[in-house]
């Protein structure tokens, strides 16, 4: 694997549009051809040397490229976006679309992500040390194809409008949640450590979510069935089958209806 | 001889009542009488020939002040503002008309503007509930002809759109509703009992905050599952009552308001109400309806979806995309991180509306407000370009809250050397054009 | 205004019955004229080896309107990633089931289209629908005012007061701008005001009491009565449901015995809209099957129809149609948004995305169907290729259709690749068809066929001295053929030229001037008629929710107008 190093050397006026910080876009280029990246703020086309010294070359393909960036990224907006292979490491928090419709590969930001990170994920590993805002993998407006694969793993807590439109994939989340986690989801699996707010599974069509935490007011959906003992993430526990959502459609398999699941640990 | 314009067309609310008469003095300048229209309505009529109305533009000085200057030297300032800047927030639109948001989008393409409109702050949650679920609706007309249950979530037309019981919701006797108001059920569900709870025969009093949730429970009611004993503050009981008293009718529709789209979750209670909706069509028919509060944001939501492809929050900034993410792209989200560098604000008032962060954001950045009247906007903009008041002084179209189209009139004559907003985006348009050419 | 001459191109003009010949076409004024009118002045365009036909005209695309607005605004994601600026004279395009206006306008010209006509036009919407004809450049637009489920001429209809119902259907053209009498589901959406449907041409209407059978020969008397440029335009009931091509052999049949009477060269009386969707076999989903061959039999012995195919593309697109009751069958199905509005007195519309798959046999089927409709029709001059676009597939794949019906190559290759080939076949025809349509067959399914049709004849559809210069020069050779079918996509996909109105509007792909489009209505004159005054004023009054006087569309808004002008006194 090759590595290519950016170091912010100025930070943007407004928000920059990075969309070409990516292994893909990388690939078969030497440091000064990316610094001639094209990179955006509103009307003004610039480039990624304008704001990053950059320094090493990118392997020949993305899966043998590795990009770490290092200075305050917090105001870079679309970093790794639809990446396929290779590694992505973000010494500081990131602004918004942080891996967006990742389809492989890794990406670290050692720092928090802002909202609409990880959207319609396909594939690859997302690792995020520190806190991410709203829309955690959740699908892009009006798509009703949201996450369908790959693992996003938060470190801290996440906001809401988590994984909406689920169809695959796994979230595991080490803190808490806030409101309206797996709406609209039709598959994938989500664990969240510590408590949610409210509204786990609302219209939920498919899919699991796993609470170690509370959840601070059950949807009326849901139906408690019976206790199982689940292994989750290296933890074996009880927790307290819940089916539903009774509002919603269903399913069914062999004429039975397949229903959404929270599993809330007792 | 005064004259009397009839077939008129309010600029106020998204009911768009169209059946006011006008009285205008003899030199078409002075409004003389409203017939027809709500309180709310007249006075939008009444108040352009008030003392104190600004006719010119102003422009801040360095103590604070306001000084008169022309159009020209407005235009000019603004459109150095437009084409220096990076990325412009351009808002408003809600209460102008179709054609003068068509020369706006032509600006905001050429100069990397963000396109947003009322909406933002008010009925986009439901936009976006609509996008993630579609939604079954209908026209005015065909509540007022057909509907026997009315179900008014969350919203308070008593208050906001005063006739809209009166002209289609709860009393007109329609071509299949002969007995008007004895043969439709009304409710009202709200976190408090309203003067509109007043006309309704049930009120529904739920929790603040828990509409997703009872919304929720009436779903799984209709489909006949078991409930929890009570939730947002409802008895399941009631619940059940009222889904099959639903059922029980023939034509059903949901309006609702803010009471769904500023509670917790926003667009997923709207989201929720329409899923509720689409269930009920298997039962009998039923529509939801948005009560869109200003008269044109509708069609500023027309305009941009056909020019652009989305309703509010276009992102035009790259100028070679129209990009749309709410939530990022949105007007608040813009002002609050600081990611735009000017505000150009038309027929609104951010000033007064947005949460206060925004404001203090957008009084720090140059700003031109483009309005008939002083607001909260004006006194922190830059420069405060007085317009026509559309639907008054000059017509254009409009969209219902229903989205059916009508026209706007001109019933009086603007002020002498007035510019209508056609006028004044054109010519900035053109100035535009002049200082990008030279660079 | 500028002369041009275009030397040396192949000529495909079906008017003149030229089918491919070299002959120079010489443009004055924005007129075809003949060369010998030309001063030395005139700019040589070089077709050598190229193609010239008219420009193409679209007889039925859902491109303009509130449910063509509500498909783009609530379906975001046809614009991710795809919002974008392409080289020339051109505003921000995007959309790729549903495209903006100004790339509908862009794109149909860059495919030599000159002309669409909006397929359902709601009259209490028709102002919106004009607010977006205007925005949308180069090409001349048209819209069709929807009837079949209004309340007036079902109570007109039902008495047979023709006389009334013709006097109503002038006043909303007059009212609307508007260009003919489309019929949508005939009684059936006025069913689904209530949740209810007519699924044949004899299923009753709720409390109106009249049948679709009524309502669609009381609307061809009507057309005929008042002597309009087109025929009747029908989308007929049962539309999409294994076994409907019974309904549509049952509507068709209705045209039998009406003679088209007009002065605009029209010759048919029942223009049936995309077809492939009225044309299925079978009882359920599972024996699914082709009736093309049964349904085209019929057309063929019937020359007082006219239809167009409704192609499916196999791409995700959005449905969206007037048939509401249909589009909610369509939501249960596939489980994505609807989206419904149903008008007061008039109509209602539906939308609902939906993907044809290759991988599902249904919509493979499908796919076959709308191809063999086109390959079995005898008289090309009466069938027209459309995709009811966005509904079986975006505007934009007309291309590669034209590459389907043009080379079994391509299509077979399409139909051996579908992961159910075997089951397709066995339901369908396709793969027994050699026949590959010509240049001069495409030129008279997608101009002059489509002008005669629409009452466009004397100046649209052809190459004609006489004849308005919308022309359109194709980078493909008739003696060069390409054995590659992709290079008959590629060819169509963008003109060298596109006239409009003798002006250049596209040079090599590339939008080089918007034009002047034109809103093509029809004004009608009747009689005065007192009793349809008063309905008139007594259901404005009642029961519609705006006012009478607020009801038509000023003239600001087709600044432009083509006004066709109608005595129907006599």
């Amino acid at each position: 694997m090759k590595t290519v190093t950016l170091t912010v050397k100025q930070a943007p006026e407004l928000y920059l549009e990075c969309e070409n910080i990516t292994p893909d876009t990388f690939a078969g280029k030497k440091a000064d051809e990316i610094a001639q990246l094209p990179a955006y703020q509103g009307k003004e086309d610039t480039t990624l040397g304008e704001y990053f010294t950059i320094a090493g070359e990118a392997g020949a393909t993305a899966a043998e490229t590795q990009i770490i960036l290092k200075g305050d990224c917090s105001k870079m907006k679309y970093i790794g976006i639809k990446m396929t292979a290779g590694e992505v490491i973000v010494n500081s928090s990131t602004d918004m679309y942080t891996g967006g419709w990742m389809k492989g590969g890794k990406l670290v930001v050692k720092g928090d992500v802002h909202s609409f990170c990880g959207l319609g994920m396909e594939g690859g590993e997302f690792l995020i040390e520190g806190n991410a805002g709203n829309y955690l993998g959740a699908s892009y407006r009006g798509d009703w194809r949201g996450m369908q694969g790959g693992i996003i793993r938060v470190k801290g807590n996440v906001g809401s409008d988590v994984c909406t439109f689920m169809n695959g994939g796994e979230l595991i989340v080490e803190g808490n949640a806030d409101v309206h986690i797996a709406t609209h989801a039709e598959g994938g699996r989500i664990v969240i450590k510590g408590d949610v707010n409210r509204r786990v599974g609302g219209q939920m069509v498919k899919g699991e979510v796993i609470v170690f935490g509370k959840i601070g007011l059950m949807m009326p959906g849901f139906k408690y069935i019976k206790d199982v003992d689940l292994e989750v993430d290296g933890t074996k526990a009880r927790f307290a089958e819940h089916i539903g959502d009774l509002g919603e459609r269903h399913p069914t398999r062999k004429g039975e209806p397949v229903y959404g699941k929270i599993f809330l640990k007792k | 001889m005064p004259k009397v314009v009839t077939d008129v067309t309010c600029p106020f609310c998204g009911t768009l009542c169209d059946d006011l008469e006008v009285t205008v003095s003899d030199d078409n300048k002075k409004i003389l009488s409203v017939r027809n229209a709500c309180a709310i309505g007249a006075e939008k009529f009444n108040h352009t020939s008030l003392p104190g109305r600004v006719t010119r533009p102003r422009m801040r000085q360095p103590d604070g002040t306001f000084k008169e200057i022309s159009y020209d030297e407005a235009i000019d300032w603004t459109a150095n503002m437009l084409v220096k800047s990076k990325k412009t927030l351009m808002y408003g639109w809600a209460s102008t008309s179709c054609q003068a948001m068509s020369v706006g989008h032509e600006i905001a393409e050429k100069v990397g503007g963000v396109v947003d409109n009322c909406a933002t702050v008010c009925h986009g949650s439901s936009l976006i509930a609509i996008q993630d679920v579609g939604i079954p609706s209908c026209t005015l007309g065909e509540v007022k002809n057909r509907a026997d249950r009315v179900v008014f979530w969350g919203c308070n037309p008593a208050h906001a759109h005063p006739r809209h019981m009166s002209r289609y919701s709860i009393f007109p006797r329609g071509f299949f509703t002969v007995k008007g108001h004895k043969g439709r059920k009304i409710y009202c569900v709200d976190c408090r009992y309203t003067d509109t709870a007043r006309c309704a025969d049930e009120f529904i009093q739920v929790q603040q905050g828990h509409d997703y949730e009872l919304l929720n429970a009436f779903r799984t009611a209709a489909r006949g599952e078991a409930l929890p004993d009570v939730i947002g503050g409802v008895p399941k009981e009631k619940i059940y009552q009222v889904v099959e008293e639903l059922k029980g009718g023939r034509f059903g529709v949901i309006f609702f308001g803010m009471g769904l789209t500023h509670t917790l979750g926003r667009n997923h209670n709207i989201d929720i109400a329409i899923s509720f909706t689409r269930d009920m069509n298997d039962w009998m028919k039923f529509s939801i309806i948005a009560m869109r509060g200003h008269w044109n944001v509708t069609g500023s939501g027309q305009v941009l979806s056909w020019q652009y492809g989305f309703p509010y929050a276009v992102d035009l900034s790259r100028r070679t995309k129209a990009r749309y993410q709410t939530g990022e792209t949105t007007s608040v989200d813009l002002l609050v991180r600081n990611e735009v560098e000017a505000c150009f604000n038309i027929a609104t008032d951010p000033g007064a509306h947005f949460p206060i962060d925004a404001v203090v954001s957008m009084s720090k950045k140059p700003t031109v407000t483009v309005d008939p009247h002083i607001n909260m906007s004006t006194e922190i903009s830059d420069i405060h370009i007085p317009v026509a008041m559309v639907g008054v002084e000059t017509g254009g179209c409009a969209y219902r809250m229903d989205n059916v189209p009508i026209e706007t009139r001109k019933v009086v004559d603007a002020p002498d050397g007035m510019l209508t907003d056609v006028e004044l985006l054109t010519k900035i348009n053109a100035r535009v054009d002049q200082l990008m050419g030279a660079q | 205004m500028a002369e041009y001459l275009i030397k040396n191109g192949h000529v495909f003009d079906p008017v003149q019955h030229i089918k491919g010949d070299k002959k120079d076409i010489a443009i004055k004024d924005g007129k075809i004229v003949e060369t010998s009118a030309l001063s030395p002045a005139a700019k040589q365009i070089d077709a050598k080896g190229k193609s010239v036909m008219a420009g193409a005209m679209e007889i039925h695309a859902h491109v303009a309107g509130p449910k063509v607005n509500l498909g783009r605004w609530y379906r975001p994601e046809d614009k991710l990633f795809d919002s974008h600026k392409t080289p020339g004279m051109t505003r921000i395009e995007g959309g790729k089931s549903i495209p903006t206006v100004f790339k509908t306008g862009y794109e149909y010209a860059r495919m030599g289209y000159t002309f669409a006509m909006e397929a359902a036009m709601p009259p209490l919407y028709a102002r919106h629908v004009h607010e977006e004809i205007h925005d949308t450049p180069i090409i001349d637009e048209a819209a069709l005012p929807v009837f079949g489920n209004n309340w007036f001429m079902l109570e007109y209809l039902k008495n047979h007061e023709i006389e009334n119902n013709a006097a109503y259907v002038a006043w909303t053209l007059n009212q609307t701008k508007g260009y003919g009498i489309k019929i949508v589901n005939p009684g059936g959406t006025e069913a689904w005001a209530w949740g209810l449907n007519c699924l044949s041409v004899n299923d009753p209407v709720p409390y109106f009491d009249i049948t679709p059978a009524e309502i669609i020969t009381g609307l061809i008397e009507t057309n005929e009565y008042l002597g309009l440029p087109h025929s009747i335009h029908i989308h007929g009931n049962n539309l999409g449901n294994p076994g409907c091509y019974q309904t549509t052999l049952d509507t068709l049949k209705l045209a039998e015995g009406f003679k088209a009477k007009n002065n605009f060269g029209r010759k048919q009386v029942m223009h049936q809209t995309h077809l492939q969707f009225h044309a299925y076999g079978g009882d359920n989903w599972g024996n699914f099957e082709s009736k093309a061959k049964e349904v085209m039999d019929y057309v063929n012995k019937q020359d007082n129809l006219t239809i167009d195919t409704g192609n499916v593309t196999l791409d995700e697109t959005t449905t969206m149609t007037a048939d509401g009751p249909f589009e909610h069958h369509l939501g249960g199905l596939n489980h994505l948004k609807w989206a419904n509005v149903d008008v007061e007195l008039e109509t209602a519309a539906g939308v609902v995305p939906y993907i044809y798959s290759p991988d599902i046999k249904v919509c493979a089927i499908q796919w076959a169907i709308g191809l063999e409709l086109a390959l079995y029709a005898k008289d090309p001059m009466r069938c027209f290729i459309t995709t009811d676009h966005p509904n079986a597939g975006p505007f934009t794949r007309y291309p590669r259709v034209i590459k389907w019906l043009m080379s079994k190559k391509a299509r077979d290759e399409r139909l051996n690749t579908f992961k159910h080939t075997d089951k397709v076949i066995a339901a369908t025809t396709l793969a027994e068809i050699d026949r590959e349509i010509t240049l001069y067959e495409l030129a008279a399914m997608t101009r002059a066929g489509p002008a005669t049709s629409l009452g466009l004849s004397k100046d649209y559809g052809g190459l004609k001295p006489g004849m308005n210069a919308d022309i359109a020069i194709y980078n493909i050779n008739p003696d060069k053929m390409p054995s590659d079918p992709e290079e008959i996509e590629k060819a169509f996909s963008g003109v060298a030229y596109l006239f409009k109105d003798g002006k250049i509007c596209v040079k090599d792909g590339i939008v080089v001037d918007n034009g002047n489009k034109r809103t093509f209505w029809v004004d009608v004159k009747v009689k005065p008629n007192k009793q349809v005054a008063h309905d008139v004023k007594e259901k404005f009054l009642k029961y519609y929710s705006v006012n009478e006087a607020n009801y038509s569309v000023p003239d600001s808004y087709a600044p432009h107008p083509y006004v066709i002008a109608v005595d129907a006194t006599q």
